[in-house]
């Protein structure tokens, strides 16, 4: 058995996947963000002024990409997933003498490859909006990488909980975005109240968002070695426990 | 030689408590064509589902060619194609593409899952359609499909779970023949089926499954032979009010014309023949009620009822 080539089948698939239905998974991401830049960033940014020390419409770019890069992993990952389950196709897998972390990383390399892919295209669209110049390459790449896989083994421990398409939808909407929202995407935690900072704290979105800034601007409001140390620790958490529920069949097998 | 397959003390008892099977042994030698025949609920899909690992067992073992499919599962699982009585695969994506994907899941190398593809295609008359979409197949088309897709690794054992289910007679018949072949080459087949008549002309032996129970298990042949009342339906020439008396045959009437007559094996069909001759009811057809391996089934689910 060849896992490699069965690691590579799932993972073009996937990418055709979301390739052939581009206008619902790679322009919406690129639209969204634009009116981001256009609202806030030249209407609203330059009455803010600067934020962190920087201005405004370079503050908020790394958070936007880095909100696209999540949104688009967790969803093309609980999106996919669940579908097999749905449609039964799954069992093309559960059939074959592929081993359970050969679909699982399968399916987060999908995820991963569709966070990057609208993460680039945010950032280029994000160039007409503000200037780039990215202070540490590794780090940006790095945490990207991680954000995109943690939040592509979300999505796929949703999709084995999930048992209908409402399932799906609840935790990208009163869990993720507002994670996201207060995730410092918009603004520094500096400006706020002692006890929303310590709330924020607890925030993971905000560690992967600053990190990420700290990548591209050289700005943070948390420790980056922290902070990436605690990505990369939520990520093995995340593929063991994904991969625990798998071996157990839950969601999948009776 | 190592059997095809082998199954001890089988059970499956779902979350609800259900008790779907009850320790089932069966055993399919290489190079068989077995029909795995029940009314619904009896347990065929849950065996085949434990079988290709789609279903978790309660207790039991099976193996595949020797493996355990649980201590061996990459060896047992190479060995086993499955043709699912749902259709199972992604219906936005292209036909050829389901097929080479699933090769890909076997560890096959893309140029040689290009290949075995369209041959899978070609044999099963898919070719044509390889580009689009598998929503747009008709129903028989899915079932080839499901049929090509199983068999793009080349198993050594092929199942199919009603793989007739809902597809017109010509086509039928074109799979009964390509079934035949697969097997004439080589590979076991088990095949659950509701038309016995499918099962009868296909298989050389059977296993009935009831209430998570092996009821009867053997050649076709031999479970025929244990068949001892047929049934058949004779049209009269005559005009009936009642049911003739025919010694112990038990006789009921149908219509006017039609009569039902369950006789004895040991008994002869022309002493039967001279009673009717007897009271001056001529016959002018005769048929079975049903097949013999339906009469055979219809019994044994009655009796383990």
């Amino acid at each position: 058995m060849n896992n490699r080539i069965a690691l590579t089948t799932i993972v073009i698939r996937e990418v055709l996947r979301f390739s052939r239905i581009w206008l619902q998974t790679l322009l919406p991401p690129v639209v969204v963000t634009s009116l981001y830049f256009i609202i806030f960033g030249s209407l609203i940014g330059p009455r803010i002024g600067q934020m962190g020390g920087i201005g405004y419409n370079e503050f908020i770019m790394p958070g936007l990409v880095m909100m696209a890069v999540i949104t688009n992993s967790y969803s093309n990952v609980v999106s996919s997933f669940y579908s097999s389950k749905f449609h039964r196709n799954i069992e093309e897998m559960l059939v074959s003498p592929m081993p359970n972390y050969i679909i699982l990383l399968g399916y987060t390399l999908g995820g991963v490859a569709r966070g990057l892919m609208v993460g680039v295209l945010v950032t280029l669209t994000a160039l007409f909006f503000a200037d780039l110049k990215i202070e540490h390459p590794w780090i940006t790449v790095t945490i990207v990488i991680l954000t995109a896989m943690l939040f592509s083994l979300g999505g796929f421990i949703n999709a084995l909980f999930a048992k209908s398409f409402d399932d799906i939808s609840i935790v990208p909407t009163f869990v993720l975005t507002p994670l996201t929202y207060l995730g410092g995407v918009f603004y520094s935690i500096d400006m706020l109240s002692p006890l929303w900072y310590k709330l924020s704290l607890a925030n993971p979105v905000l560690y992967m968002v600053n990190a990420f800034r700290y990548g591209i601007l050289g700005v943070s409001d948390i420790d980056i070695t922290a902070a990436i140390a605690l990505i990369g620790v939520m990520v093995l958490a995340a593929f063991g426990g994904a991969l625990l529920l798998l071996d157990r069949g839950v969601g999948i097998r009776s | 030689m190592t059997r095809a397959l082998s199954i001890r003390n089988l059970q499956k008892v779902y979350g609800n408590g259900f008790q779907a099977l009850k320790g089932i042994d069966l055993d399919v030698e290489q190079g068989d064509f077995m029909a795995l025949l029940g009314p619904n609920g009896a347990g065929k899909s849950t065996t085949i589902g434990i079988v290709n690992s789609l279903i978790g067992k309660s207790a039991g073992r099976v193996e595949v060619f020797g493996m355990d499919i649980e201590r061996q599962p990459v060896q047992a699982k190479s060995c086993i194609g499955l043709v699912p009585q749902e259709f199972n695969f992604n219906i936005f994506e292209p036909v050829e593409e389901i097929i080479i994907n699933q090769a890909g899941y076997y560890g096959i190398p893309r140029r040689e899952a290009c290949e075995r593809a369209g041959i899978a295609l070609k044999r099963l008359g898919l070719w044509e359609k390889r580009r689009g979409s598998a929503r747009e197949l008709s129903g028989g088309m899915k079932r080839r499909l499901m049929i090509a897709r199983a068999l793009v690794h080349q198993p050594k054992l092929l199942i199919l779970d009603e793989p007739t289910a809902g597809v017109d007679i010509e086509i039928r018949r074109s799979m009964w023949a390509f079934l035949t072949e697969l097997n004439n080459s080589g590979t076991t087949l088990i095949l659950t089926t509701h038309y016995l008549e499918e099962a009868e002309s296909l298989c050389n032996r059977v296993a009935i499954i009831n209430n998570g129970e092996i009821v009867e298990h053997g050649k076709v042949s031999e479970l025929i032979g244990k068949l001892d009342v047929e049934t058949f339906i004779l049209n009269i020439r005559e005009q009936l009010d009642e049911a003739p008396i025919l010694g112990d045959c038990r006789v009921s009437l149908v219509d006017s014309h039609t009569i039902e007559v369950e006789i004895s094996r040991q008994r002869s069909i022309n002493a039967l023949f001279g009673q009717l001759t007897a009271q001056g009811i001529h016959v002018l057809s005769m048929r079975n009620k049903v097949n013999r391996l339906e009469e055979l089934f219809l019994r044994l689910v009655k009796d383990s009822k």
